[in-house]
């Protein structure tokens, strides 16, 4: 809808200079996502998207943390518990693109990151990747991005399986408990190593067999104490019976 | 003679002259062991120990045990051109340089894990079945000794790589030790070569992990096998087997094969389980530093139960006169623990005065059979599940979406409120089994077939039990409570008396049975 | 303890029942072959080892239901080993079962308890040992052997005394001085209030030492420090610690005062401090204090300042020690 105001638009206004046609272009989006917002957004965010009692202010959360959180369908959320979950989407990518300008035009905030700054193969570095990781997010995201709980039954999500440019819009706008991570304490260069280090783990495969989840010796030793042992009892079982 | 025979013979001889082998040889070719699967547990932990003093010395020949740094310049690209230790970093090149390298730290560090699994399968089949018992007790407290140290082994072993996880639970150790009233921050230091985490540790616990404790358990292992030796295996119930005798297959060929062949098919399993299953991906931990953690950080599952102590316990520290003393880590860390492993360890004493038993035992009992015992390691082990699930509440948590807090207040409570609902649970249980022994012997077993009478009557029919079976069933041995009377016969009034009113009590509740079938009852039935 | 008559008594071992092999050649000559084809596998295993071994290269990737994407030398270089070895235990012990002998045998135990005589041998020969050694009569002997082996005992603890320094006051010293900068870990950036937003957290370390090219493990186990910027307002502090925050932002020991784990997890909305080890929950608002778990103290606060060139600076060492508790730390 939005991508044929705007065609449309270019066509009949040769003659018009480009910047009152892009004006009117972002208008009509920024419509669009009033609308959509009206629609979906205020019973919880308020008509002006001031907040309220059940959802915060989003004046000045910028075009990203819509794009965070709606194009991983974290919202609308389903139900009001304890944190907003990874689903389907609800709506399409212009509908997306339209809420986050809309918001955007409310006040000045973090912007979403266009692909040349989402390079993370050419300007990312694997290692040094790693050990920001394991600085910065494995604390909550456990040391392979499987997850972690937080307190009171939230709990950090895994990483895996998530695309970049959401990657990165969750460490610039701190989605709900996740805090922000400033460019200057942490560089985009480094947001990118960050990626790439993810990126390269999602496809890693167990070099040792199966990787029993990724979360260490609990469920190491829920395996020996049940197949293990399981095994060799069973074989003792069979040892000590006469054979017929 | 043919020539084999011949230079057999030769062989024999040549030994015998200079050893006189062939009389010990003689008698101990012969011995008769008891065929039971539940005696091949203890087994599985000697075959594990066996696996990992061989998988162990392959890894010493690669392993660099120091804390020097290092820049990684392996195979591994995410690790490559960081500062690691040298520990590190050759557990990195034997898991991917060396061919066969994590196949065999898989191996060695999954028949740790079968190791603990074992020792304390081993522990409850001897602790339920009554084993323990006169003469046994000493090498009960050899078995309770190879329990700790193999828990303590385990823990420096998967330390050894220094990486984030086994890191932390140093710095966990570490805590502990300097927690300890008046000396601790001084055994600390000691311990560490200096401030946490130094470079002196990991060199230090490497050869306690491949040199003293390894030989204090081929020690105690060659003790405990040399006991059951001499004093012979014990033996369950049943046709023929008395306290006098042991019934079973000589050493050879039977045995020999036999559990020579276990030693084989536990081998295969661990290194199946090592060839199909990832264990310790160090590489994905990365090398340890103070100032990282991982979201699930737990140690091994023989530690777990005592990290889940240590997160429910209560924030209790005192302050006096400039000292402090860390209730909320010495008493999940040190004072439980050693209660535990103490009480484990005086336990067949502590049995022996409730019963005032002092007689030796070579059958085994049936759990049911002893209704307080099986009771009390009921108690035991639901106490140490409640601990060890807590040591995982935050992987539990995040894996059924539980809220950590909510199970941290349900170990709490529950830590002290299951295990006494265990204990009555389970001699009720077990009382209710012999009650239906009692039956089975009194009135055979039910077939399910019906049949009905002249009269209109449907009756089941019961099939009377073997004699076999019978005997199995009432051959146990029901010795009422301890008398104790306070004056005895001689009208002097016994000393200590609260002791023995202690004593008395708990010998009373110990014989709580359902009683045995007695020749009346059978007269009864016949004639009714 | 009563005895009854028995009603019931030992009906003796059953008698044995012969097996299939016992009886039947044919059934004896199966048993040898399945026994022998036990044994044949185990040799394919080890064949399949030392193929694997030689010549299966260590990057190649085979996909494979529940384990998916598998390292191929791997997998098969175990997968041959634990065929060689699981069935040649299987092999031995069908041979036990099927062909050998499985008549239970009978035999008496022995009475541990030696005989009368040898037991009074026994005690006469070391009465007379010890009466020989004249330990009982010469009481000098005794107490100077006593005093001698007593303190060669202590010769082994003396030599331990260099296992490690004195703590000293490496415990109560950390490398946060008056005026040390707050630098990024890593990176070693020195930080400015306007490089964070509210809601942000970022992993800090004392500036180097001039001189010092990398900082040392030892130094991060003590000097970790954890930066967060909230609204002012948010903060619920008395006035000395509110004078150690600036514009919102406050620093805390990142070394937990339970048993010294990195105190990194920050939930942003409740601005809660979660350490994963044991689950202490530390309150940010007002000075990390304790919420829940085993932790009893809150985290050290650090008192932070701007110097000259706006960037974030320590204004006075920690006031207390960091991490864990110890017996010397007054609190």
């Amino acid at each position: 809808m939005a991508l044929l105001a705007i065609g449309t638009t270019f066509s009949v206004a040769s003659a018009t200079p480009n910047k009152s046609a892009l004006a009117l272009a972002r208008s009509a989006v920024i419509e669009e996502g009033k609308q959509l917002f009206l629609k979906g957004c205020s019973s919880c965010h308020g008509l002006n998207a001031e907040g309220g009692a059940v959802a915060p202010s989003l004046i000045g959360v910028g075009a990203a943390s819509v794009d965070f959180q709606v194009a991983t369908g974290r919202m609308p959320m389903a139900d009001m518990s304890t944190q907003a979950m990874r689903k389907e989407p609800v709506y399409t990518p212009e509908q997306v693109a339209a809420l986050a300008a809309y918001v955007a035009s409310l006040a000045p905030g973090p912007e979403i990151p266009g692909d040349e700054l989402l390079n993370y193969e050419r300007d990312g570095s694997l290692a040094e990747g790693g050990e920001l990781f394991r600085n910065n997010c494995a604390m909550c995201h456990n040391f392979a991005g499987q997850g972690g709980a937080l307190t009171q039954g939230k709990y950090a999500p895994t990483v895996m399986g998530v695309k970049p440019v959401h990657i990165y819009e969750a460490m610039i706008t701190g989605p709900q408990s996740m805090p922000v991570f400033s460019d200057k304490t942490l560089t985009p260069e480094e947001k990118l190593s960050i990626i790439k280090w993810i990126k390269a783990a999602e496809v890693e495969p167990a070099l040792g067999g199966a990787s029993l989840g990724r979360v260490g010796p609990v469920t190491e030793g829920l395996l020996v104490w049940t197949l293990g042992i399981g095994m060799l009892i069973g074989v003792a079982v069979w040892l000590a019976m006469k054979a017929r | 003679m043919t020539a084999r025979e011949r230079i057999a013979g030769n062989v024999a001889n040549y030994v015998d002259e200079r050893t006189g082998a062939a009389a010990w040889m003689k008698k101990n070719l012969n011995k008769v062991f008891p065929d039971h699967w539940s005696f091949l547990l203890g087994e599985i932990a000697l075959y594990s120990f066996i696996i990992l003093l061989l998988s162990g010395t392959f890894l010493t020949f690669w392993f660099d045990p120091s804390q020097r740094e290092v820049i990684y310049d392996g195979e591994y690209q995410p690790l490559a051109g960081l500062e690691m230790s040298a520990a590190y970093a050759s557990t990195l090149d034997i898991s991917f340089e060396v061919r066969g390298g994590l196949l065999m730290r898989q191996i060695h560090h999954w028949a740790a894990l079968f190791f603990m699994v074992a020792i304390v399968v081993h522990l409850m089949r001897v602790y339920f079945t009554g084993a323990f018992r006169k003469p046994r007790e000493f090498n009960w407290i050899i078995g309770v000794g190879l329990l700790t140290l193999g828990i303590v082994e385990g823990f420096l072993g998967y330390s050894l790589p220094d990486d984030l996880l086994s890191g932390t639970g140093i710095r966990i150790a570490h805590a502990i030790l300097q927690a300890i009233p008046v000396v601790g921050t001084y055994l600390a230091f000691f311990a560490f070569g200096g401030a946490f985490p130094g470079e002196a540790f990991i060199p230090r616990i490497f050869i306690v992990h491949v040199l003293i404790l390894p030989a204090i358990f081929l020690a105690l292992i060659t003790v405990h096998l040399m006991l059951v030796w001499y004093q012979k295996h014990t033996q369950y119930p049943g046709p023929g087997r008395t306290e006098k005798n042991v019934v079973g297959y000589p050493l050879m060929p039977v045995y020999m094969a036999k559990a020579g062949g276990f030693f084989f098919v536990v081998f295969g399993v661990t290194t199946f389980i090592a060839a199909v299953a990832s264990i310790n991906p160090i590489w994905l931990y990365g090398p340890y530093t103070p100032g990282q953690i991982s979201a699930g950080s737990q140690p091994d599952w023989y530690m777990g139960w005592l990290d889940g102590l240590v997160r429910m316990a209560p924030p209790l520290e005192t302050y006096l006169f400039g000292y402090t003393i860390s209730w909320n880590i010495l008493i999940p860390g040190l004072i439980i623990p050693g209660l535990m492993f103490t009480g484990l360890a005086l336990y067949p004493f502590i049995e022996s005065w409730i019963t005032g038993d002092k007689r030796e035992h070579h059958l085994l009992d049936r759990p049911r059979n002893a209704p307080n015992r099986t009771a009390i390691g009921a108690m035991a082990i639901t106490f140490t599940l409640v601990a060890l699930i807590n040591g995982g509440n935050d992987i539990i948590a995040q894996q059924f979406e539980l809220s950590i807090n909510q199970i941290m207040w349900f170990s709490r409570i529950g830590i002290i409120v299951l295990p006494p609902l265990a204990f009555v649970i389970t001699k009720r249980i077990c009382i209710s089994l012999q009650r239906a022994d009692r039956e089975l012997v009194l009135h055979g077993k039910e077939t399910g077939r019906l049949v009905r009478l002249p009269h209109g009557e449907f009756v089941e029919i019961h099939e009377e039990l073997t004699p076999e079976k019978k005997w199995l069933l009432t051959s146990h041995e029901q010795n009422g409570p301890l008398e104790l009377p306070e004056i005895d016969k001689a009208g002097v009034r016994r000393p200590s008396a609260i002791r023995n009113k202690l004593r008395a009590r708990m010998s009373q509740a110990n014989a709580e049975v359902a009683p045995k079938v007695t020749a009346k009852d059978l007269n009864e039935i016949e004639n009714h | 303890m009563a005895h009854e008559i028995e009603p019931i008594s030992d009906p003796g071992i059953p008698a044995h029942v012969h097996r299939k092999a016992d009886e039947d050649p044919i059934a004896a000559k199966r048993a040898e072959r399945q026994v022998a084809i036990l044994f044949s596998l185990s040799t394919l295993g080890t064949l399949l080892f030392i193929f694997s071994y030689v010549a299966i290269p260590d990057d190649v990737f085979i996909f494979l239901p529940i384990m998916g994407n598998t390292n191929a030398h791997q997998l098969f270089l175990g997968l041959g080993l634990a065929f060689s070895l699981f069935f040649i235990g299987i092999g031995a012990i069908h041979w036990a079962k099927t062909l050998m002998p499985d008549n239970e045998v009978t035999v008496q135990r022995h009475e541990f308890r030696s005989s009368e005589e040898d037991r009074k041998e026994f005690v006469k020969t070391a009465k007379e040992g010890a009466a020989a050694a004249g330990l009982g009569r010469r009481s000098l002997i005794k107490k100077s052997l006593g005093l001698s082996l007593g303190l060669i005992g202590l010769s082994p603890l003396i030599l331990l005394r260099d296992l490690g320094p004195l703590p000293e006051d490496s415990l109560t010293k950390t490398s946060w001085k008056a005026g040390t900068r707050l630098v990024t870990d890593p990176g070693d950036r020195p930080i400015k209030p306007e490089d964070l937003e509210v809601g942000a957290v970022a992993q800090v370390l004392p500036e180097l030492a001039p001189g010092k090219d990398h900082h040392k493990l030892s130094d991060i186990a003590k000097d970790a420090v954890l930066l967060i910027r909230l609204r002012p307002e948010e903060f619920n502090l008395d006035a000395e610690r509110l004078s150690w925050t600036h514009e919102g932002i406050i620093a805390f020991s990142k070394i937990c005062s339970h048993m010294g784990c990195a105190v990194a997890l920050y939930e942003q909305q409740t601005k809660h401090l979660l350490c994963p080890c044991h689950q202490s929950t530390f309150d940010v608002t007002r000075a990390a204090k304790v919420l829940f778990g085993p932790a009893a103290r809150p985290l050290p606060q650090l008192a932070l300042a701007l110097d000259s060139e706006g960037y974030l600076i320590a204004k006075a060492p920690f006031n207390e020690p960091v991490g864990p508790s110890f017996w010397e730390r007054s609190s």
